[in-house]
């Protein structure tokens, strides 16, 4: 990859699921619950004071702090992959059996832990380059209109 | 990952394919966590016999082995499997038929369900068929290593009871029945359970819904954190906890609490945190408690409650006896539905003790296996209920698109004998 462009940052962590994909990405400071909190059949956030409320997040890089809630967290995120809504590759911080075991399951690119901190410097429409078999992310701005 | 000897045999497949997927699961699933070793456990609880769309289809393709191979192996090989290796309890699920015809979840779905439970009770899978295992004869001891998923169960088992056990899933607690191990992680570690955060009560804690309230706000604050709880507190019992526990891992994910005095692990505020500083305290006061209250009810518009939800988690006897008394002898609005939902053998206790005749007579239902949040269902055409439940008001409206109150007990039953939401914070 261009690694002297300068419109591009590199983000080094820890890939715990092989892969690597290219996704728009889709970021949230709120944590993601999988019961309750997506709606599996059609990929979306459903709860209602997450701040990504009623936003799909099928084919996006999902960049999020961790998971919350119920332990049905994985088996929701692997039914969106056996549904076909799942995202395409995961970007988070906190490391939690639901999310980790979620990402496993899911079968998508996974990049944890990573600096510079993904939620500081990622914003919601950047293209991204999820490499989970080296623990890298690429972040590329979208052209200026 | 380090591997004994026993653990190299299973996952080259000297005791079968699913015991070797299982395996394969539990060293990416442990690397990735980042643990250096797997665990010994004797006590699973997980889930393999709830319908959803992708499960029916995975069985019309290739039988329950391949929804087993799929959802609880993340394994794509055919494979026959085995019985447990351990044992294996089936928590809360889908509807069964107790509740056939009370709504529109479908007798298909009910019928798979039962198809599963055949299939998984030949192989060992005891199916308690409730979130709360530990009411119903799965009793962890403190120190007891476990691969529990249903995050309620699991703050009860490493707060109240002491017992080993992380947040684990559909997967990893199907690869754990399998071959006896869990990743050494987390809470597995006695260093990683003492606590990180205080959560101080200034305002008074002690009644179900308190203790529901108050864990609901500690889950906000702390989050995936580790909170001692301290302050205001009155004598909790295990319905308060239950209650406080399933709040907390709601607004948050905690999994595992200390409450000085109270729980095993604190027998003392320091000791919670073993050598380490005792933080400065986050208050719980007036405000926050009204935060809480206005949070939960902020779901609801119209007062007109067509549908009161009790049992989440899954009520107690004490809790079914408390509804039955004030359910004697009165009779429930038209077109007002009550369900208590309850775990199967606890209902048999009901039934014996004439709890499920006085309940049944008022015009309300006692309900085993699942909840309307798990089985995505209420009765026809419900727009508005009620629940004392703080984990059932926060995910039902989100789940069903209907609107919610959330009140004491004595509040959800004025609803349900009146049809008119008459709640308020006292």
């Amino acid at each position: 990859m261009s690694n002297g462009d300068p419109g591009e940052l590199v983000l080094r962590g820890r890939g715990i699921v092989p892969g690597v994909v290219e996704a728009e990405a889709l970021v949230t400071r709120d944590p993601i619950s999988g019961f309750g909190g997506i709606d599996v059949a059609t990929g979306t956030i459903i709860e209602p004071r997450h701040e990504l409320y009623g936003v799909c997040f099928t084919g996006k890089a999902l960049v999020f702090p961790g998971a919350k809630g119920s332990s049905g967290w994985s088996g929701f995120f692997q039914s969106t992959r056996l549904l076909g809504t799942a995202p395409a590759a995961f970007v988070f911080d906190v490391i939690t059996t639901k999310a980790v075991l979620g990402a496993i399951v899911t079968r998508i690119p996974t990049v944890v832990e990573a600096t510079p901190a993904p939620l500081d410097v990622i914003r919601t429409g950047d293209l991204l380059r999820v490499d989970g078999d080296l623990g890298i992310v690429t972040v590329r701005k979208p052209l200026s209109p | 990952m380090r591997l004994t000897d026993e653990e190299k045999r299973m996952r080259d497949g000297a005791e079968g394919g699913a015991v070797a997927a299982a395996m394969d699961l539990l060293i990416r699933y442990g690397e990735a966590l980042g643990a250096d070793r797997l665990v010994d456990t004797r006590n699973v609880a997980g889930t393999m016999t709830q319908p959803s769309p992708a499960k029916a289809q995975l069985v019309r393709e290739g039988g329950w082995a391949k929804a087993y191979a799929v959802i609880n192996l993340d394994s794509d090989e055919e494979l026959d499997i085995p019985r447990m290796r351990v044992p294996t309890c089936q928590l809360q699920h889908g509807f069964s038929d107790d509740a056939a015809g009370l709504t529109a979840y479908t007798t298909q779905s009910i019928e798979l369900q039962g198809d599963a439970e055949s299939y998984f009770s030949e192989r060992g899978v005891n199916i308690l068929a409730t979130c709360t295992p530990y009411q119903v004869g799965n009793l962890p001891v403190r120190g007891e290593h476990c691969a529990w998923m249903e995050s309620s169960a699991v703050v009860y088992a490493n707060s109240v009871l002491g017992a080993r056990t992380n947040c684990e899933g559909g997967a990893s607690t199907g690869a754990a029945a399998l071959t006896g191990k869990i990743p050494y992680w987390g809470l597995h570690d006695p260093a990683n359970r003492f606590a990180t955060h205080v959560v101080r009560a200034d305002t008074r804690v002690d009644s179900f819904q308190d203790w529901g309230m108050f864990g609901y706000f500690v889950g906000e604050v702390v989050q995936e954190n580790r909170p001692a709880v301290i302050g205001d507190l009155g004598q909790p019992d295990l319905t308060d906890l239950k209650h406080f526990g399933a709040a907390t891992a709601t607004s948050g994910g905690v999994e595992l609490y200390h409450l000085p005095g109270v729980t095993p692990e604190a027998p003392t505020l320091e000791a919670a945190f073993g050598r380490g500083a005792v933080p400065e305290p986050i208050v719980y006061g007036e405000a926050e408690r009204r935060w809480v209250y206005e949070t939960l009810n902020a779901q609801g518009s119209s007062t007109d409650v067509d549908f009161i939800l009790l049992g989440c988690p899954h009520a107690s006897l004490d809790q079914v006896a408390q509804l039955a008394y004030l359910l004697e002898g009165r009779r429930l609005a038209d077109g007002v539905q009550l369900w208590v939902m309850t775990p199967r053998a606890l209902r048999a206790m009901a039934d014996r003790n004439g709890y499920t005749r006085t309940i049944t007579r008022a015009g309300g239902h006692v309900l085993t296996d699942s909840c309307p949040a798990m089985s995505r269902a209420a009765p026809p055409g419900t727009k508005v209920f009620a629940t004392d439940s703080a984990k059932q008001a926060h995910y039902l409206p989100a789940i069903l698109g209907i609107e919610a109150w959330f009140g004491t007990l004595e509040e959800c039953v004025d609803a349900a004998l009146t049809g008119r939401w008459r709640g308020g914070l006292a």
